[in-house]
């Protein structure tokens, strides 16, 4: 009997074979290296030379560095927590007042809306927005014609400006997904719950966090990591956009690290900025997930 | 009357969010003379096709959208493939350690491309993949399967027991049961799944970025990133450049819509 199980199992094993060999080959050995290189001072040709925690030290001293998980942070609030936050309002009006007293047709349409900046590939996103805030984009035309002529700016071209603006376009690219999630959500939520709340005179403010939040408590977990790790990988827009300037204004680490690879050849120091990042998006994950399990044993 | 303004605030923030697309097609199809002299907000004042065209032909636009087909299709099958394999070892064969390498395809899933970046461009040189689509449909077909079996994994553990039994009783082997009882049985997740891959691959950027750098192997997303990139597009040219990146998007929202928002909750609560 127990042989026969082991034989079982073993002859599920080999349906693991194609993903295993994958996973060990495209991102298992080649994220060991990664580590490895980031020990090492290498441009990329000929051998790399054994530095240690060169790197890592070395990081410490930057203020590139710091000033790009400073922005990366900034980043988080713009796709995580704004988004969560407005996510919930929106989510919350429309299930419960637009698709009950004007019919889920719309309740759909304007989910639609809100939802569709998040199909685009981001790079087309970037060059949408590239283009409307640029000094002679759409954007400082529309206020010039409203008379907010004043309020004109260089959006991306100002040091001062532009992380203000790549937040903005980050929030529209990120907002869709939360309300589609928390919608789906609501669908289970239990309407007797609702009808006491009503029953007792709470406000609709009060019935929402009250009532609407805590039962969608899964859902809002869910989407506070996967939107902290997305934003703490951003690339793309910062690719198109801005280049991680102006003077460094919107770099993150992600970019930092990208251009020692690939722009200035400094392979170990990329390599070292990636680890860094990799293991605070681990322990964040691992965080999350602890908190959340703690959650809903409770 | 309360309602009413929460009615037209959401109808306010919709057209918010609507607005650059209206922008971008609207200067699309105006003539470069027509947006120097009225500026970006005025409505064309006769409709063009040529900024698409000359940008069409510049870029090679049929090249990158073939491109873009051939590998986002081929990572959606494969994808799929691997991610049945993977969770009915998983969810269904429960082989021992399983809650460990489902823990590991969780972190493969979770793990920032700029980790293993370099290596992948170093290793792609060594074995003479790079700059082939080849090396960026076997990558996203682990980054996708990732997903997926995480995904699948939970749906199989709670495969019902009677069918797989009723399957071995009638003489099946494992083989046979998985092709013939779970995949069809499993067909509207796989739908979802096959959908997810195809999109998050179109839509990828950094390493067909960094992996794909001629005209002939190149994806939309990254033929449009490093053309903005060059600056070298005048305005009507850019917003042509973004319409024809725009349009696909739609297209498979469209298409996809039903599939899509199922599936995002099914990815959401475990």
């Amino acid at each position: 009997m127990i042989a026969k199980t082991l034989r079982d199992r073993g002859s599920y094993l080999l349906f693991l074979i194609p993903g295993a060999l994958l996973l060990v080959a495209v991102i298992l050995v080649p994220f060991a290296m990664n580590i490895g290189i980031s020990f090492t001072r290498w441009q990329g040709v000929g051998d790399p030379k054994w530095t240690g925690l060169d790197n890592y030290t070395r990081l410490l001293g930057d203020g590139t560095f710091w000033s790009s998980f400073q922005h990366n942070l900034a980043l988080v609030v713009a796709m995580a927590i704004l988004p969560t936050a407005i996510g919930l309002v929106i989510a919350a009006a429309l299930f419960d007042v637009i698709g009950k007293r004007f019919g889920q047709r719309a309740a759909s349409v304007l989910r639609a809306c809100v939802y569709l900046p998040q199909v685009l590939p981001i790079a087309v996103a970037g060059i949408v927005w590239s283009w409307i805030l640029a000094p002679q984009g759409a954007l400082n035309e529309f206020l010039g014609v409203v008379g907010l002529g004043s309020l004109g700016q260089n959006w991306l071209g100002d040091p001062e400006v532009a992380l203000w603006s790549v937040m903005g376009v980050l929030l529209w690219i990120q907002i869709g997904y939360p309300v589609v999630i928390f919608m789906a959500g609501l669908q289970r939520a239990d309407p007797s719950l609702y009808e006491a709340a009503e029953l007792d005179g709470a406000s609709w403010w009060g019935r929402f966090w009250h009532v609407t939040v805590p039962q969608i408590r899964p859902e809002v977990f869910v989407v506070l990591l996967t939107c902290t790790i997305a934003a703490l990988k951003v690339f793309g827009p910062i690719y198109v956009l801005t280049r991680g300037g102006p003077g460094g204004a919107t770099n993150v680490p992600s970019y930092f690290s990208f251009q020692n690879f690939f722009e200035k050849t400094q392979v170990g120091y990329g390599a070292a900025i990636a680890t860094v990042l990799t293991v605070l998006i681990l322990i964040l994950t691992t965080v999350f997930l602890k908190v959340q399990n703690r959650g809903e044993r409770a | 009357m309360k309602r009413h303004a929460v009615l037209w605030s959401l109808i306010v923030l919709a057209v918010v969010m609507l607005a650059p697309f209206v922008i971008v097609a609207l200067n699309a199809l105006k003539t470069p003379a027509q947006y120097a002299s009225d500026g970006p907000l005025a409505l064309p004042s006769d409709i063009t096709f040529q900024g698409v065209i000359d940008f069409w032909d510049r870029v090679g636009f049929g090249q990158k959208l073939l491109n873009s087909f051939i590998i986002s299709g081929s990572v959606a099958v494969l994808a799929v493939v691997v991610s049945v394999l993977n969770a009915y070892a998983l969810g269904i064969g429960r082989i021992r350690g399983r809650s460990w390498i489902l823990i590991a395809f969780l972190v493969a899933n979770t793990l920032p491309q700029e980790a293993m970046v370099y290596p992948l461009y170093f290793l792609a040189k060594e074995t003479g993949l790079y700059d082939t689509q080849l090396s960026v449909i076997i990558i996203f077909t682990i980054i996708q399967a990732a997903f997926g079996t995480y995904l699948l994994s939970s749906t199989y553990a709670g495969f019902p027991h009677e069918l797989l039994e009723a399957a071995r009783i009638d003489g099946a082997n494992k083989w046979q049961t998985l092709v013939r009882i779970v995949v069809p049985i499993s067909r509207p997740t796989l739908g979802v799944l096959f959908v997810f891959s195809f999109i998050w691959t179109w839509n990828e950027f950094f390493l067909p970025l960094v992996l794909l750098i001629s005209n002939d192997t190149q994806t939309v997303p990254v033929a449009l990133g490093v053309l903005q990139g060059q600056r070298l597009m005048d305005a009507t040219m850019t917003s042509a450049s973004a319409l024809l990146g725009v349009i696909p998007a739609i297209a498979f929202f469209l298409i996809f819509q039903r599939t899509l928002t199922r599936g995002i909750t099914a990815g959401a609560v475990k």
